[in-house]
């Protein structure tokens, strides 16, 4: 333990603590901004600079280590006057119009004026050249960007993808893509990490919510919505309620009150995803073991940021994914075929609204293969975030709301659909019921779940055998399937490049882009600064709605059942496939798979290597 | 000199070029910290760092093409547009400001018709800032590629710039 | 001397007769330096300032020529070593303009990671260029220096924590000009273009037309063998005029 004075009281510290660490332990919290834990200190912003005795300069509190005998104040008028003045410059640099901003009442920098008792601001001059940049998914203000580096170290170290970094260098730096070229025409996932860990409105979710609101209000739309299972358990966040507790019936009443006409439950569609992808898998083992062709592992394709970075990243391996859509865009094809169908609605009238964790859902509902008939399967997708911000302007209070409950036919679901938000989820959901359908029995385990798969783990693997299976699958008798799970981009590096080179030795791969799965996606409320176990409690609140559940297999779920006996067929069915299934866009790191030429120039590079 | 082959598309310079660039990065692949170093030497092959090079250099040293891009617009010695076949730098050290640098800098401009961290119409000069050449005893000074003219005037100037179109001219580098 | 042993090696130039790299013994005074080795200032000009250690370093003055030449003496005065850059500054030179020049190296070389550099520096760049331009108010000396020293106490790096040395050393040792350039909007000194006034003695001009016939804005009217005037309002400040006036009559003030 370290032994030192901070403002005139006694604290120890363990080893290796930071001033910032050891203030804490004596209740201090000495205001910071760029400092953000599990990302990164950097202590660029120099507002947490204190004042140690025996040094000449004001020193930063998040970086420097305590040491044995140090004298500490970390409110001297000297600090203070310099921590008002850093302040000043930071905001002479940012636009004033907080009122017209997308974090007015959540952003850090605002809430550090408050701390700082900023009365008046006295610094002006030139702002840095800047611009804004609106992909599908994610919009970025250079003009409010801090220059914290939180959102490069997110892309950088975090997810391994590193689209964005500092360009330029000092008055003129900028955060952007490489030349300072838009988000959308390089290999950005658009995972959304970025957005979670700005502390500004520099790097926000790209509006969803406008078009929301016009539908809402257009008496020719028939305005359905649904719900991902990641959203219930973290949307009571954004209404100060305790984290790890689910809002699922308060969720589904506040919808019904924004005036949705139908309000389903994308957990449906995660139940339909595992007949979908469940049949695949067991065609693609079939094939492979009874001496056809087939391309393994499967892998998951779910987490559309995962889809766009294997696209960019591992374009030669687009065969390994799955064909199914994701969950919530299978759901939109259903709602405008079998549910228009059903109420007598024209598929063109009908607006599907789909709530997500995930900001990278944004990009893949204007992919031009998730369209059925002419019409897109999604027409909007909202953050949780953004969802939060339509109960307040609604007027509603969330947190007293009555339980209400999804819709039908498509708002029932097992306890297999909640756990999709976590990493590890699918993988569970899939196997509770391939294995069912293999061997006629129960899957092995403690109370369904696989134990080896859950948790925060970088890449996690478990070995499933089958023995006594029924008559139909007898070329899986004794054969053993390696799985792995993994969720973060940079973690999926690592799976893919052993499928690359041809040394995965896996059969069936899950990847989540967000590191911990949805319930940590790129849309879900910021609290992991005042939360940090935020992800471990999210995701016991889904296993616990899980295994709170009567049905927990997606196979029993009844209403899937009628959907596919009144509609679909069976599972892998030609019009399953139709509405079901996907393609996949090879691209590049440098979009280079999207030029025509790309093939002829690839043939003449090989040429002059040989010559 | 390499043979070229009989082919259905002919080889340029700039794939030779490029292809050379492929083997100079190629060679630092998995060495930590040696982005400046390939940078350097790309730029002394190419003359100067367009996409295409970036994204050579990030693709052979497996390094985010935003990372390149960022580092080479750091350094004022990268440069994404090409370069004149001379760079003429004129030193804005403390010495030679004081001792009249801005006018040169003036007379320069004119003389060129381009602004400071351009490059003349006819891609012969490009024209910089040196924040200090070493030379303070013979300030002002100016440097034109490894040549440095000390003490200069501005009425020497536009001999200065004519001298080297005409050595140009001589060595048949039009 | 305390702990500066032996000789060092010095960049002498600027205003001075014999510029060069000079190595002289720890402890010698500045004046002999400058006037010794250096053989005083060039066109037996009068020496207004001695900068030493480049942008980190400080301006120092004619009070300062006995100053020791050693780590620990330069620094209790405000400047630094540091590379051993010395330039010696004539009475032509600005003290202001000078710090403005030090502050856009600073602007230049700035990394940008940390905010009191990369802002701070670009706002008291800011207002030097303000207070050369003639657009600056009283208070922006006190605000200068207010700034100067918050990027000298919280910069992450040596560079941001010295770039204010010349602002500082300069308000300290040259006040008064400042307060020209700020409350006057004067450059005493003649060098910040917009704070120059030209204008045309009517006791020493002979009407001769000289300068009327320069003038590449026409800015200046008079009958011949008549006082002639310069128009301040399309006067440029090219000081053609004055060059070429064998009277004498052409003013800058």
């Amino acid at each position: 333990m370290i032994n030192l004075t901070i403002n005139g009281k006694k604290v120890s510290a363990p080893e290796g603590s930071t001033i910032m660490e050891a203030a804490k332990l004596a209740g201090i919290e000495i205001p910071h901004l760029c400092h953000c834990p599990g990302i990164h200190t950097n202590g660029s912003c120099r507002i947490c600079v204190v004042e140690i005795e025996g040094m000449k300069k004001l020193m930063a509190s998040c970086i420097v280590k305590a040491q044995e005998g140090m004298v500490v104040h970390t409110s001297t008028e000297r600090v203070r006057l310099a921590r008002k003045i850093v302040y000043d410059l930071l905001i002479s640099n940012h636009p004033k119009d907080c009122m017209a901003c997308a974090r007015n009442q959540s952003c850090e920098l605002q809430a550090l004026g408050g701390t700082l008792g900023i009365l008046e601001t006295h610094i002006h001059g030139e702002a840095s050249p800047r611009r804004v940049d609106i992909s599908p998914s994610i919009t970025r203000d250079t003009r409010k960007c801090i220059l914290c580096r939180r959102c490069v170290t997110a892309c950088h170290e975090v997810q391994g993808v590193g689209a964005i970094f500092a360009q330029n260098r000092g008055f003129n730096t900028v955060i952007a893509p490489a030349l300072g070229k838009p988000l959308n025409s390089v290999d950005c996932a658009m995972c959304g990490q970025c957005t979670v860990v700005c502390p500004t409105g520099a790097l926000t979710e790209t509006d969803g919510m406008e078009k929301v609101w016009a539908a809402l209000t257009d008496p020719t739309k028939r305005v359905a919505v649904q719900v991902a299972p990641a959203v219930r358990a973290a949307l009571g966040e954004e209404f100060g309620m305790t984290p790890g507790e689910t809002v699922t019936g308060k969720m589904a009443t506040a919808l019904h009150d924004l005036g949705f006409d139908d309000v389903f439950d994308t957990n449906f569609a995660a139940d339909l995803t595992i007949l979908e992808e469940g049949t695949e898998l067991l065609q693609r083992l079939t094939a492979a073991l009874t001496g056809g062709e087939a391309v393994l592992p499967m892998i998951t394709s779910c987490s559309p940021g995962w889809i766009k970075h294997c696209e960019h990243a591992f374009p030669t391996e687009v065969d390994h994914l799955s064909s199914c859509k994701s969950p919530h865009t299978m759901m939109g094809a259903v709602i405008k075929s079998f549910y228009a169908e059903k109420i007598g609605i024209d598929p063109k009238d009908m607006f599907v609204v789909s709530v997500m964790p995930c900001t990278a859902k944004k990009y893949e509902i204007q992919r031009p293969e998730m369209q059925n008939d002419g019409n897109f399967n999604v027409d909007a997708v909202i953050t949780t975030r953004e969802l939060a911000r339509m109960i307040r302007t609604m007027g509603i209070d969330f947190t007293n709301l009555e339980d209400g409950s999804f819709d039908a036919p498509l708002g029932f679901s097992t306890g297999a659909a909640d756990i999709f938000g976590v990493t590890g989820g699918v993988m569970e959901a899939a196997l509770r019921t391939v294995y069912e359908l293999v061997t006629g029995r129960e899957m092995p385990g403690s109370n369904l779940h696989l134990v080896p798969i859950m948790g925060l783990e970088k890449i996690k693997e478990a070995e499933i055998k089958f023995e006594n299976v029924k008559p139909e699958y007898a070329f899986l008798e004794g054969v053993t399937a390696k799985i792995a799970v993994t969720s973060g981009l940079k973690n999926a590096d690592v799976l893919l490049t052993q499928v690359r080179n041809g040394t995965s030795p896996y059969h069936f791969i899950e990847v989540m882009g967000c590191p911990g799965g949805c319930i940590n996606g790129g849309g879900q409320p910021r609290i992991r600064n005042n939360v940090p176990n935020y992800k471990e409690l999210r995701i016991e609140a889904l296993y616990n709605e899980d295994e709170g559940k009567p049905i927990r297999k997606s196979h029993e779920n009844p209403d899937l059942l009628a959907l596919y006996r009144d509609f679909l067929g069976e599972p892998g069915s030609h019009l399953a496939h139709e509405l079901l299934h996907t393609t996949y866009t090879p691209r590049g790191h440098f979009n280079e798979w999207l030029d025509p030429d790309f093939q002829r120039k690839q043939a003449m590079e090989e040429m002059l290597i040989a010559e | 000199m390499e043979e070229v082959k009989q082919t259905t598309d002919i080889v340029s310079t700039e794939d030779i070029l490029l292809q050379r660039i492929r083997q100079v990065a190629a060679n630092y692949k998995g060495k930590d910290g040696s982005l400046i170093q390939v940078l350097h030497m790309v730029q002394g092959v190419y003359g100067y760092l367009p996409l295409e090079v970036q994204e050579i250099v990030s693709i052979e040293l497996g390094i985010p093409l935003a990372e390149v891009s960022g580092v080479a617009s750091f350094y004022s010695f990268f440069s994404t547009q090409p370069r004149g076949r001379h760079t003429i730098r004129i030193c804005l050290g403390t010495a030679c400001y004081v001792r009249g640098g801005v006018t040169i800098v003036d007379i320069l401009e004119k003389n060129l018709g381009v602004g400071i961290g351009q490059t003349t119409k006819d891609g012969m000069f490009t024209f910089e800032v040196a924040r200090c050449i070493g030379s303070c005893g013979l300030a002002p000074a100016i440097s034109i590629d490894t040549v440095v003219y000390p003490h200069v005037k501005p009425d020497e100037i536009p001999g200065i710039l004519q001298s080297w179109y005409k050595k140009d001219e001589e060595e048949g580098v039009f | 001397m305390g702990r500066s042993k032996g000789t060092k090696v010095f960049a002498l130039a600027g205003d001075i007769v014999n510029s060069g790299i000079i190595e002289i013994p720890m402890g010698i005074s500045m004046r002999e330096i400058i006037y010794d080795i250096g053989g005083g200032m060039k066109d037996g000009k009068k020496f207004k300032s001695v900068q030493s250690g480049g942008p980190s370093g400080g301006c120092l003055t004619a009070d300062h020529l006995d100053v020791s030449v050693d780590y620990e003496s330069l620094a209790a005065a405000g400047a630094i070593i540091g590379s051993g850059g010395l330039i010696a500054m004539d009475e032509n030179t600005c003290m202001v303009d000078t710090a403005r020049y030090f502050m856009e190296f600073i602007q230049d070389e700035s990394c940008g990671h940390c905010v009191p550099c990369r802002v701070g520096t670009k706002r008291m760049l800011e207002l030097l260029q303000r207070m050369t331009n003639g657009e600056a108010e009283i208070d922006d000396i006190e605000n200068l220096e207010t700034l100067a020293r918050t990027v000298s106490e919280t910069a992450m790096c040596a560079l941001g924590q010295t770039a204010p040395n010349p602002v500082l050393t300069t308000i300290k040792y040259f006040r008064d000009e400042y307060i020209a350039h700020v409350r006057d909007k004067k450059c005493p000194a003649h060098v910040c273009t917009a704070l120059k006034e030209y204008s045309i003695d009517p006791e020493k001009c002979k009407g001769c037309g000289m300068c009327a016939r320069g003038c590449p804005v026409g800015a200046i009217s008079g009958e011949k063998a008549q006082p002639h005037v310069i128009d301040a309002d399309k006067c440029i400040k090219c000081g053609s005029c004055k060059s070429v006036c064998r009277f004498d009559a052409v003013i800058l003030t």
